[in-house]
């Protein structure tokens, strides 16, 4: 077995195995670590992550990058809140149209006027982080109480709750994408060789831009997630998430160079970043050591190093040493 | 492949070019006359503090980040470090330990921050010059971390404080001048001297601009890379000192919140290449003033502050798009 | 156009061939890259395209696959005219190239780097099994059997390659073109590849094979056209044609001429014997040293001479501490010299030009002046502030001195002309008043004026005591500037030739035949 191989075992499984041993350690020290509501709560709120971590892995493993997405979430949400007065379908539509908006304005950046994708997606950042607040006044907005809205945010499909459902569905369309049309097929063989792409005759251009599209459209959904879960379009919240959605997606294995990577994975991602906060909760609860939710980011950058350094020694290949 | 590189580059005028070169200091220009004609009490000392006190701080950082960038890199964790900084300093000089002798508290607060800025800069090197990962995703750790280790450091608690001797760095006037706007102006002259005079500067240069040629040239293109991410890490330490100095008190959550964009908008407005190999110090601080004031001018003539961030936006895309043009 | 049963493969023409490229004129910028050449490729013919760098083969090629348009010509494919604007439209069209950076993608699996493009779908949906049997079907007519469901780099470049031509036939390709395919295969692979290539000649699908191992040629082929300076000069079947005419027709030299002066080289009339500055010994790296072995002299210029391919710069990375070797050793006036970074050659009085100024040379960004003293500023520099003085002071003195046409010592490099630029490369080194200056293809890319400038330069350097160690594709150069000649071939030195026993003919013999024979140049 070669080192590569070896990383992509890593990159794979490491993430469920560290997913799973967590949850086991939380289960046997804490008491009501698996019980109902606390599993609820931690699976409804990282939900919105977890949408928002879908659209930036297909972002980074064509080897761009998506930092737009936490103020088109918060875009969307006002856009949500304030259309949640009409209805619960024009509320999600306005969230997820102002949020393909954006995604395509991405794609159109980077694709036609060629500007890199970190500095693209920074004007569209401030871009929308301007929109959210024009658009809300500058304040939250309330979204409609009688139209049926909130239920997004606290309703439950059985036992799942919807913010969860709709991000378990996202994942198992973007992991039959990924798997099973040409179009994911290709996401995949641009990050690992844009040149390459092209001259094998793939519509290069197009899916980057479809791949932007979709991070945008994600984020807009998270956003009326966002709203429906507090009950208001938040115009200043999301700062930060495209990083949070970033190093979820880098432990989740993917490649940030781009090329590799899985839809999977990046859940376990998500859940891993999000479990290890609860985690840091109920530790304060048993009172042998005060950890401050300040130590989560900690902990997160962490865990981001170690699965960065790993990446590096375990991909870097011995015999491409040139000066 | 050069298919067909020359033709237009024949023509003695090109319009890109030119705008490329000094559309940010044209726009400076109009901005101002623009703001003498129509912005009410405009031409006035206190108008002028207002900007260079808003815009102090950012000149400051993106000084630092113009040599990172200038190597072909990027630094994120900015922001997080002058929170670090910020947490570190008023937790020593407002410590029991000093009593009386406030003064000396104050010393070591400040260059203790300032070394823990520094450290942590180094740290960013290190990861991209050791391991060779990418700028962008080695200090996304820091960026991430960083803040957190600021609010564990105070518990998240607001730090108030009133220590006249620390103070001094964000509220004094020497001659008159607030002393952040001399230490701005100290920091962008000693660096666009060290980019244009000294042998570190070369080095920063040619590692951007061919990193292979200059390692032949023998060059130390490791030591470089870990140089300038700890000068940023510096700046964003004095920055991080100088926000809680004029606020008198220090939150880990909100210190440097967001600087990271400002910063990198500043260097972009202002010229340098993104890719690295070419760099402007002064093009820096004219695009850090340009966005200022242009963000003035929409406040002053009643726009609201979110419109002045989709304006920011589009200036930092053309800006970005220009540049593009003139490479090609 | 004649019908009849060939037709239903498709191959027939009045003249019978798969591709008649004639009469192709390309210009870039106004300097002609490609002159009325031509190029003809008969169906199920395996062809040897060949000559030196710029001699046009890969502008050829990039014309035939769309890269590049044609200013003039005609192409033909298939007995129709062949017009596409891109390397996916010749794909279409039925012509394939693999180039010699494999493109494909390492990290995906063999399966999608054959199949991706034309997918096989089960209701809408990517039908893995049919397209993993379809790859192993592929792959299976070269006799290859590797786990399609692995990703590409798992496996080494001969079965990437493999992968290439598998996706080329996918494609229905029925010209395949290699660039330099063998460039980083062992023996073995070599033999694996050329198995591959002689079933599909079986299979009715022509090769152009670029490449510059002549023994690979005779063993493979079955016709070759020679191009230089953008022209055709031969076409001819390999069975016809010597190695020597070969390498003598691709090099422009003829054998039975007599030589006269070409270039502005002048050698001194008898081989000095300074003392050895450094020595190799059987150093071998990577996939493209194996044995290199060489003695330079204070005083004198030695060269390195073979055919691209033949392991001269990959020597001179080794010499400069810019790659280092898996076995052999060196030694700088008799004490052991391992390099491990260019600064350690540097420090031990080395200079090296690169051959390639764009990648390895300049700083584009950067002025003349700066440029010039890169690698001088640990000592024109004082407690790490350059002393603007003694720096203006060097660079005026070698911008007169090499008559650097500039407009000032702060013009961008990039603005230079190749010349020029070459002369800034020289200057940063000899401002560094080195003891061994490495040029690599020195005059490459540079107009005639310049070209003797830098010659006369070299020599002049080399009189006052400077060992020059010289590497040039140009035969010429190296036969009547060097004073000491290694022939390289293969990854091993072959020959060595100092003083008067260096000639053209025996440079060629060398490089040709892997060992010297002194009277009869035929095979």
């Amino acid at each position: 077995m070669n080192r590569a191989h070896l990383a992509r075992l890593v990159g794979t499984y490491g993430v469920l195995i560290a997913l799973v041993a967590l949850i086991l350690f939380g289960w046997l020290r804490y008491e009501n670590f698996l019980s109902p509501f606390n599993v609820t709560t931690v699976v409804r709120y990282n939900s919105m992550f977890a949408l928002v971590a879908l659209g930036m892995c297909f972002v980074i493993m064509t080897g761009g990058i998506d930092l737009s997405v936490g103020s088109t979430a918060a875009l969307g949400s006002v856009a949500a809140a304030l259309s949640s007065h009409f209805g619960i379908i024009p509320g999600i539509a306005a969230g997820i149209g102002v949020g393909v908006l954006v995604g395509a304005i991405n794609g159109l950046l980077v694709t036609r006027a060629n500007i890199m994708p970190f500095v693209a997606t920074l004007c569209t950042l401030l871009a929308a982080s301007g929109s959210a607040l024009l658009l809300s006044g500058q304040t939250s907005v309330p979204v409609s109480s009688t139209s049926g809205f909130i239920s997004i945010g606290t309703g439950a499909l059985w036992i799942v709750p919807i913010p969860t459902a709709v991000a378990l569905i996202a994942y198992a369309l973007g992991s039959l994408v990924l798997n099973y049309t040409a179009t994911g097929r290709t996401v995949l063989a641009i990050g690992g060789n844009e040149d390459a792409s092209r001259l094998m005759g793939l519509p290069v251009a197009r899916v980057i831009f479809l791949v932007y599209l979709t991070s945008g459209a994600l984020a807009g959904l998270a956003g009326v997630l966002l709203a429906a879960l507090g009950y208001a379009g938040q115009p200043t919240e999301g700062v930060g998430w495209e990083l949070f959605a970033i190093a979820a997606v880098v432990v989740g294995g993917t490649l940030l160079t781009g090329g590799s990577g899985s839809v999977i994975t990046t859940l376990a991602g998500v859940l891993l970043l999000g479990i290890l906060f609860n985690v840091l909760n109920f530790e304060n609860g048993e009172g042998w050591i005060t950890l401050s939710a300040a130590w989560q980011s900690v902990v997160r950058g962490l865990f981001l190093l170690a699965v960065i350094l790993l990446q590096a020694s375990l991909t870097r290949s011995p015999q491409k040493k040139k000066v | 492949m050069t298919v067909n590189a020359p033709g237009r580059r024949l023509d003695s005028f090109d319009v890109l070019e030119f705008l490329a070169r000094y559309g940010t200091l044209i726009a400076l220009g109009l901005l101002i006359v623009f703001n003498i004609v129509f912005t009410r009490n405009f031409a006035t000392l206190q108008t002028l503090n207002v900007n260079l006190t808003q815009v102090c701080t950012i000149v400051i950082v993106a000084t630092g980040m113009t040599l990172v960038i200038a190597t072909g890199g990027i630094d994120l964790s900015v922001g997080s470090i002058m929170a670090i900084s910020g947490a570190l300093a008023p937790l020593i000089f407002l410590s029991p330990v000093f009593g009386d002798n406030i003064a000396l508290g104050v010393a070591i607060a400040m260059v203790a921050a300032i070394s823990a800025a520094t450290l942590c800069g180094l740290f960013n090197g290190w990861l991209v010059a050791q391991f060779r990962i990418q700028p962008i995703v080695a200090t996304l750790v820091l960026f991430i971390a960083g803040r957190g280790i600021a609010q564990a450091m105070t518990n998240s608690n607001l730090q108030v404080f009133r220590v006249p001797e620390f103070q001094w760095i964000g509220l004094g006037r020497p001659f008159g001048l607030p002393v952040q706007v001399l230490l701005m102006v100290t920091l962008v002259v000693v660096t666009a001297w060290l980019l244009r005079r000294s042998r570190f500067g070369r080095s920063v240069l040619a590692t951007g601009g061919n990193e292979r040629a200059a390692e032949l040239a023998g060059i130390a293109v490791k030591r470089t890379k870990l140089a300038v991410y700890a000068i940023s890490g510096f700046c964003a330490g004095i920055a991080g000192l100088v926000v809680i100095a004029i606020n008198s008190a220090s939150d880990a959550n909100l210190v440097g919140l967001g600087m990271e964009l400002d910063a990198i908008a500043a260097v972009a407005v202002g010229g340098t290449l993104l890719v690295g190999g070419r760099a402007t110090i002064m093009g820096t601080l004219t695009g850090a003033l340009t966005i200022q004031l242009v963000r003035y001018t929409l406040l002053a003539n009643g726009v609201p502050d979110a419109a002045a961030m989709i304006v920011k936006a589009a200036i930092i895309a053309v800006a970005v798009w220009l540049q593009q043009q003139r490479r090609v | 156009m004649v019908g009849g049963p060939a037709l239903a493969r498709g191959t027939s023409m009045a003249d019978g061939l798969l591709l008649s490229m004639r009469g192709i004129d390309k210009r870039f910028a106004g300097i002609p890259a490609l002159t009325d050449a031509s190029l003809e490729v008969e169906p199920g013919e395996v062809h040897a395209l060949i000559g030196q760098n710029g001699a046009g083969k890969s502008t050829m090629i990039k014309v035939l696959t769309g890269y590049h348009r044609r200013d003039d010509g005609d192409v033909a494919f298939d007995g129709k005219p062949f017009e596409v604007s891109s390397p996916q439209q010749a794909q279409a069209g039925g012509i394939s190239t693999i180039y010699q950076e494999i493109n494909l993608v390492p990290l995906r699996s063999v399966t999608e780097n054959i199949c991706l493009g034309r997918e096989t779908r089960r209701m809408g949906l990517l039908d893995w099994r049919a397209m993993h049997a379809e790859a192993e079907r592929l792959l299976g007519r070269f006799r290859v059997k590797v786990d399609v469901r692995r990703p590409l780099m798992d496996f080494s470049t001969a079965t990437q390659q493999m992968v290439a031509i598998a996706r080329a036939i996918g494609f229905s390709a029925r010209l395949v073109i290699m660039d330099e395919p063998t460039s980083s295969l062992d023996e073995q692979e070599v033999a694996v590849l050329f198995n591959v290539i002689r079933q599909l000649r079986a299979d009715g699908v022509s090769v152009i094979f670029v490449s510059h191992k002549l023994d690979e040629l005779y063993e493979v082929c079955d016709r070759v056209t020679i191009m230089r300076d953008g022209r055709t000069v031969r076409t001819a079947r390999m069975t016809e044609i010597s190695k020597l005419e070969l390498v003598s027709q691709m090099l422009g030299r003829d054998v039975a001429k007599t030589e006269g002066q070409t270039t502005s080289f002048s050698r001194p009339a008898q081989a000095s014997d300074g003392e050895v500055v450094l020595e190799g010994r059987s150093l071998a790296a990577g996939q493209s040293v194996h044995d290199v072995s060489f003695r330079l002299r204070r005083g004198e210029i030695a060269s390195f001479a073979g055919l691209l391919g033949a392991g001269r710069t990959e020597t001179a990375r080794l010499i400069f501490g810019a790659d280092h070797p898996r076995a052999g050793g060196l030694s700088l006036d008799g004490k052991g010299f391992t390099p491990a970074h260019p600064r350690d050659a540097i420090a031990a009085g080395f200079g090296f030009v690169s051959e390639d100024r764009k990648l390895e040379g300049i700083v584009p960004e950067m002025s003349v002046a700066e440029n010039m003293t890169l690698a001088l500023l640990p000592r024109i520099s004082r407690n790490g502030v350059v002393d603007e003085k003694r720096q203006r002071e060097v660079v005026n003195h070698f911008i007169k001195e090499l008559g650097i046409k500039c407009s000032g010592p702060g013009q961008r490099i990039r603005e230079l002309s190749g010349g020029n630029q070459q002369k800034v490369l020289l200057a940063r080194w000899l401002a560094m008043d080195p003891k061994l200056l490495i040029l690599d293809e020195p005059t490459r890319g540079i107009d005639v004026g310049a070209k003797g400038e830098i010659q006369r330069l070299i020599r002049s350097l080399a009189d006052s005591g400077l060992t020059v160690l010289m590497i040039s594709s140009e035969l010429e150069e190296v036969a009547e500037g060097a004073d000491r000649v290694f022939v390289l071939r293969e990854g091993r030195t072959v020959a060595e030739f100092a003083g008067d026993e260096i000639s053209e003919d025996r440079i060629l013999a060398a490089m040709a035949q892997g060992h010297i024979t002194h009277e009869d140049p035929t095979r």
